[in-house]
């Protein structure tokens, strides 16, 4: 396990589109260094003969039908959207145009 | 109205079906409570949304099939009429569904989520919408972005969390039932520290289309109530199949009226209760621990076996339980753009890009607890540490359901005390996270092995309630209300009455409400 730095952490806030301002990123690294030592023994609880559950139940795929059944219509699916246009969402620009 | 308002959710009904009272006096009773005690600078503040036109109209409704009798009247749920709050973090038509996230504020879901939908054919009126921490995130109810709610035994203090809105509107008596979810704990230890009785069900028993997802694997939604046979009712209504949910279960709902009307005899024998060694005494404040300890001595005087277990993995659940959570959380919340639903900030200087807007509206709309839960789940993913990580914390997930499994040979259900500690004053744990984490310590091995819990009222420790967890094997739900009931009953003929009737505060706040 490796201590968490401050440009970990900024590094991680970039992945996870969260801007953070620098006092905000020396908080978290702080606090993120703290945790990860406390939950450090997990690493070593099992041994490579114990296999990872991911989940309570054992999970398969779940198949239906391939027919039109009961969706959101257009209206109900914008009515919450922060900016619509002609049945559509309306993003800002995908590369910067600089 | 005030005995209305002080009714267990069974013995409403009954009033119900009997014609003494109608569904639209509850209600409004129930409404009156809500505007007496939620509001103000020091109210309960259970509720971010009241939703009184339409809880009205459903119970007029009720009252109106009841009256005109016959096979309508007849075929009417057992708790039509009886009204319920539903915690903020599932989604309903008609009424805002926040997570008390600005993210959402105002945000109104085109479609119900399952549960709504089952609580709509059964007409139980909707009060409205209650407060939690953040998307669920945290033990206290203080990450809600619109404030604390308070703890109804004493104003100062939390109410638990994530679901501490319903868990205090039910201790407030601002409503007879409530939804949550509980994805650590945040039923069960509402419940504990508000002295109402909270459970979170067998994984997949009920579905969770329609809860916004904390973390997939480990979310459950269950009843929170006044009493053990409420929470059963309302688990039955609630539980069942769903083809909308992928990890829904097909068995059929098991008769959990039944199981907590038998337990309610105070009759035990047979029954093989296991202590669970590691989440009894260090780290357990001296009140919850002899409260606990007199629980365990009443259980075996109703002829109960006393056994002790031992689930010596269960000290990495804690650490296991926040790399997986986390990372689960990192991956479900990464939608909340500012795309498709909920604010769009825009950056405040440069280029308006995709990128920029995301990462402004997510720096603006998450508060710090789930800003720090994402970073946290970006880093154990990441590049290098998945292993160490993600793939130890799943390796641990094995280990506390082999540890579930060794001690479900030995005895029929577990029993610990749900939360190490009462009920804590705001502000005193919120800049240190690890010890806010600690109150779930002995709640999330039944999330990581998707087994049952229930939390009952377990008596009084500095003047605030202690909670007693059983767990049982998953898929024997009922053995939870069994010993959960019976301890209930037992508690209550020590007591001479409910726990709940003791809380000072309370009994001046009722009084205050009835004036």
């Amino acid at each position: 396990m490796s201590a968490i730095s401050r440009e970990d952490v900024a590094h991680l806030a970039r992945l996870a589109h969260i801007e953070m301002d620098d006092a905000e990123l020396e908080k978290m690294t702080g606090e993120l260094s703290v945790i990860v030592d406390s939950i450090a023994s997990v690493s070593e609880a099992a041994g490579d003969d114990v296999p990872a559950t991911s989940h309570p139940l054992p999970l398969q795929n779940v198949l239906r039908e391939d027919v039109v059944g009961h969706t959101l219509t257009p209206e109900q699916a914008l009515s919450n959207a922060p900016d619509a246009d002609e049945d559509r969402f309306k993003v800002p620009a995908i590369l910067d145009g600089e | 109205m005030t005995e209305l308002i002080n009714l267990s959710a069974a013995a409403l009904a009954e009033k119900l079906r009997s014609g003494e009272v109608t569904s639209v006096e509850a209600v409004q009773a129930h409404l009156d409570r809500i505007a007496a005690v939620d509001g103000g600078e020091r109210g309960v503040h259970a509720f971010l949304h009241v939703n009184a036109e339409e809880a009205l109209a459903v119970a007029a409704e009720v009252d109106a099939i009841r009256a005109a009798g016959g096979a309508e009247a007849d075929s009417l749920h057992p708790l039509a009429g009886v009204p319920i709050a539903i915690k903020d973090l599932i989604v309903t038509v008609g009424q805002p569904t926040t997570a008390a996230s600005k993210m959402l504020e105002g945000w109104m879901s085109p479609y119900d989520a399952t549960v709504i939908d089952k609580i709509r054919a059964a007409k139980l009126p909707m009060l409205g919408k209650t407060n939690l921490d953040e998307f669920a995130m945290g033990s206290s109810t203080e990450h809600s972005a619109y404030g604390n709610t308070r703890n109804p035994w004493d104003l100062d203090r939390i109410p638990g969390g994530s679901g501490g809105g319903s868990a205090a509107a039910v201790a407030a008596f601002e409503a007879p039932l409530a939804l949550g979810t509980d994805t650590g704990g945040s039923i069960r230890q509402p419940g504990a520290v508000t002295g109402t009785v909270g459970v979170k069900p067998t994984y997949g028993s009920v579905s969770r289309y329609g809860a916004i997802a904390m973390a997939s694997s480990l979310d459950q939604i269950g009843p929170v109530s006044r009493t053990v046979l409420d929470s059963a009712y309302l688990h039955e209504l609630i539980a069942g199949h769903d083809k909308r949910d992928s990890t829904s279960l097909t068995d059929p709902v098991p008769a959990l009226v039944e199981a907590a009307k038998a337990g309610a005899t105070g009759d035990l024998t047979g029954l093989r209760v296991g202590v669970i060694k590691e989440l009894t005494g260090e780290g357990y404040q001296a009140g919850v621990q002899q409260r606990f300890d007199e629980s365990l001595e009443l259980l075996k005087a109703a002829g109960a076996e006393v056994v002790e277990v031992s689930c010596p993995n269960f000290k990495y659940a804690l650490g296991a339980y926040y790399l997986i959570m986390p990372s689960e959380v990192s991956s479900n919340l990464a939608k909340f753009d500012g795309v498709r639903y909920g604010q769009r900030v825009l950056p405040k200087d440069g280029p308006v890009t995709i990128e920029r807007v995301m990462g402004a509206t997510r720096a603006a709309g998450f508060g710090d607890e789930v800003k720090r839960r994402i970073i946290l789940g970006t880093y154990a993913l990441s590049a290098g540490y998945y292993d160490a990580y993600y793939g130890s914390a799943q390796q641990v997930r094995t280990l506390v359901q082999r540890d579930f499994d060794a001690a479900f040979e030995q005895a029929d259900v577990l029993v610990s005390p749900t939360s190490p500690n009462v009920a804590f004053e705001f502000g005193s744990k919120s800049d240190d996270p690890l010890s806010m984490y600690l109150n779930d310590v002995a709640t999330i091995p039944a999330n990581l092995a998707g087994v049952p819990g229930i939390s009952v009222p377990g008596g009084l420790s500095e003047g605030l309630p202690v909670g007693i967890q059983f767990l049982a094997p998953a898929r024997e739900d009922a053995r939870v209300y069994r010993a959960g009931a019976a301890l209930e009953k037992l508690l209550e003929d020590a007591w001479g009455a409910p726990l709940i009737t003791q809380a000072p505060e309370l009994a001046a706040a009722i009084e205050e409400g009835a004036a």
